[in-house]
């Protein structure tokens, strides 16, 4: 293998890896507070995405902005799902959450077949987003590099949240144990809610990403990253902040590996190969790579 | 005449009217939509009784174990495909998907039988990968069965020499399934899964629903349960899927995805996924409202408005109230009996005596 292929490699997985990794935190951040399995977690990278079309294509703002308030979609749909589709489900069966969560991404898909259209639309993306560098002697879009670059900041800014202000330390105390948390004081709304918005947070900035290396926005965009964030989340461990990263970028590896070597023929059943890695995984090693606090019961 | 009335009495106060109750109805439901001879409403009432016991094998699972299965779309898609495939002659086969393998195109069993033949393989499918998947619950048990349904999904659209890939499968040039059929074999599904709930089977599997500790301590296998559980849920599914396949002709592997799943899970829930019963009405209610608001949408979208997709809007909203209001469906999670429809109209002259039936079953 030479060095040019092994550099390509590299910033494939690296910027691949980023990338899910942000997707799967988003994932874990509410399934580690309130063990819910978030289904509509996908619409909400979709209506971030919806909004970026639209702030890109009918406004001149400038485009820092469009990624701000494309965001800020993002956290405002997870906020509002919290408060009005989740929040009643509080305490009751995980099976009612999981399906309300399932029915709200269906509610949201139709929406947005009904409201904007079934069809894909084109997102605008700044043009250095596609520009290609030169690094090591192999050309990379620079958008590659902004994602690397955007989600080591992320992350660095996520590990000074949760180990240093007192949200943090209240939403890692509720992930532990959420009865004991509520007991000391942490309250259960203001901790869940935070975690929906950083899940938000984190679809619109994956939103970003995401529509820059589609060029498009469709009612079924989030099923892809949905998807993607199920399999690095298991892979990683369900429970654990670190997991979810080490996941994303152990989906990147497996994914790029898959997709070199597997034949033509087979690679069409790459999903189903990744999927039945995850079944291993959930029967095998339930925990994940990085256990965390684990403690699903199962039986026999 | 004594002994008769007692036997009536015997009949009225035991669960076993309920069966009775729900073939009675589908029966006669059937029969007048048959003597309607109304193509349109024929057709809607043979898709019904259909997904009727789509919804019945959805139930026997899920209703009886608690856990969430996705992966049954899967069993239904395998089913229509298996059954198609045993159905379908060599030389229909081989000008409709020229790179099928040698093989299967040689497989040829008469209809009804490709039609059993197609349900046990998907329940071979569930027996052959199912048994390490029972031990999971909860969260990890749903995704573990929402992988599960991608990854039969995905095989299903993707091997080109099984079930012609993502492009149409054309099971026949005419329908093979008459309401006839769909009746005859949803009511042998009534009486199936009534008696699978009230077998040992599925009462132990009951048990390891509500508390999964005291069932273990009482000696129940719960993996061995949950196991034949699926596995006859898994059958159902194929069956279901075969009917399904032979009366819509022509199948793709995306139509046993996630939106059949949506569909199923509105049913049971709106219905009441503890009971049977719930099973039959959530299909019958939401089957006449779907109806309804479909009529509506192409009233509302030849004004010039676009409005398809509103369905599923409203049955996705019609589920999350359910699930926040009435969380065990309009049965209550109880079953339909003589003894409780007399209760409810209060007519019994022996209101003191107890019922044995499910109906004193709280619900929780």
């Amino acid at each position: 293998m030479s060095l040019g292929i092994f550099i390509e490699f590299s910033i494939n997985v690296l910027s691949m890896g980023s990338l899910y990794a942000l997707i799967a935190l988003g994932l874990v951040f509410v399934f580690g507070i309130c063990q819910m399995v978030n289904f509509a977690y996908g619409e909400f990278l979709t209506v971030s995405a919806y909004a970026l079309y639209a702030l890109g294509t009918f406004t001149n703002l400038p485009w820092l902005m469009v990624f701000l308030l494309g965001i800020l979609a993002g956290v405002s749909v997870a906020f509002f799902c919290e408060l009005i589709a989740f929040r009643p489900f509080r305490g009751r069966s995980l099976e009612a959450l999981l399906v309300t969560s399932f029915a709200v991404s269906v509610i949201l898909q139709r929406s947005f077949q009904l409201g904007i259209s079934p069809r894909s639309r084109a997102v605008p993306i700044p043009d250095f987003f596609n520009q290609t560098i030169l690094v090591f002697g192999v050309s990379t879009p620079i958008r590659n590099l902004v994602i690397i670059a955007s989600s080591i900041i992320l992350l660095i800014a996520f590990v000074l949240l949760m180990k240093k202000t007192t949200l943090g330390i209240a939403m890692r105390g509720a992930a532990e144990n959420f009865t004991t948390a509520r007991l000391m004081g942490v309250p259960a709304n203001l901790v869940i809610l935070a975690a929906f918005v950083i899940s938000g947070f984190l679809a619109g900035v994956v939103a970003i990403f995401w529509s820059a290396k589609t060029g498009s926005v469709e009612p079924m965009v989030g099923s892809g990253p949905l998807l993607i964030g199920f399999i690095a989340v298991v892979i990683g461990g369900m429970q654990s902040l670190p997991g979810s990263v080490v996941g994303g970028f152990v989906y990147a590896i497996v994914a790029n590996v898959l997709s070199l070597t597997l034949p033509t023929t087979l690679l069409s059943f790459r999903d189903a190969i990744m999927f039945i890695i995850v079944i291993a995984f959930l029967v095998l090693r339930p925990g994940g790579l990085l256990k965390g606090n684990y403690q699903e019961e199962r039986v026999g | 005449m004594n002994s008769a009335k007692s036997t009536w009495t015997r009949f009225i106060d035991s669960k076993y009217s309920t069966p009775a109750i729900l073939i009675t109805i589908l029966i006669v439901l059937d029969s007048f939509v048959w003597w309607l001879n109304i193509p349109f409403i024929e057709d809607i009432c043979t898709v019904a009784t259909i997904t009727l016991i789509m919804v019945l094998g959805f139930q026997l699972f899920m209703g009886n174990s608690g856990i969430l299965n996705w992966s049954y779309a899967g069993y239904i898609g395998i089913g229509a495909f298996a059954s198609a495939i045993f159905s379908m002659t060599p030389e229909f086969k081989a000008k409709q998907i020229p790179v099928m393998y040698e093989f299967l195109v040689n497989l040829h069993l008469p209809f009804p039988l490709a039609l059993i033949a197609g349900a046990l393989f998907a329940a071979l499918v569930a027996a052959v990968i199912a048994w390490p998947l029972m031990r999971l619950t909860d969260s990890v048990g749903a995704i573990t069965q929402f992988a599960l349904l991608i990854v039969i999904n995905t095989m299903l659209n993707q091997w080109q020499e099984v079930t012609n890939g993502p492009r149409t499968f054309t099971v026949s040039m005419g329908r093979i399934t008459d309401i006839w059929l769909a009746l005859f074999v949803a009511v042998l599904v009534i009486l199936a899964v009534f008696w699978f709930k009230e077998s040992s089977v599925g009462l132990k599997l009951r048990a390891s629903r509500d508390d999964r500790y005291a069932a273990r301590s009482s000696g129940i296998n719960i993996i061995a349960v949950r196991y034949y559980g699926y596995v006859t849920s898994a059958f159902i599914g194929g069956l279901a899927g075969g009917l399904f396949a032979h009366y819509i002709v022509s199948i793709t592997a995306m139509a046993f995805y996630m939106g059949e799943v949506f569909v199923l899970l509105t049913m049971t829930i709106i219905g009441g996924s503890m009971s049977v019963s719930g099973a039959f009405f959530g299909t019958l209610l939401i089957t006449v409202s779907q109806q309804l608001l479909r009529q509506l949408e192409s009233i509302v979208t030849r004004s010039g408005f676009e409005a398809s997709g509103t369905t599923d809007i409203v049955l996705g909203l019609l589920m999350i109230g359910f699930l926040a209001l009435l969380p065990n469906g309009v049965t209550r999670g109880k079953e339909l009996s003589l003894s409780a429809i007399k209760r409810f109209l209060r007519i019994g002259n022996n209101r003191q005596k107890q019922s044995k039936g499910l109906d004193q079953k709280p619900s929780n």
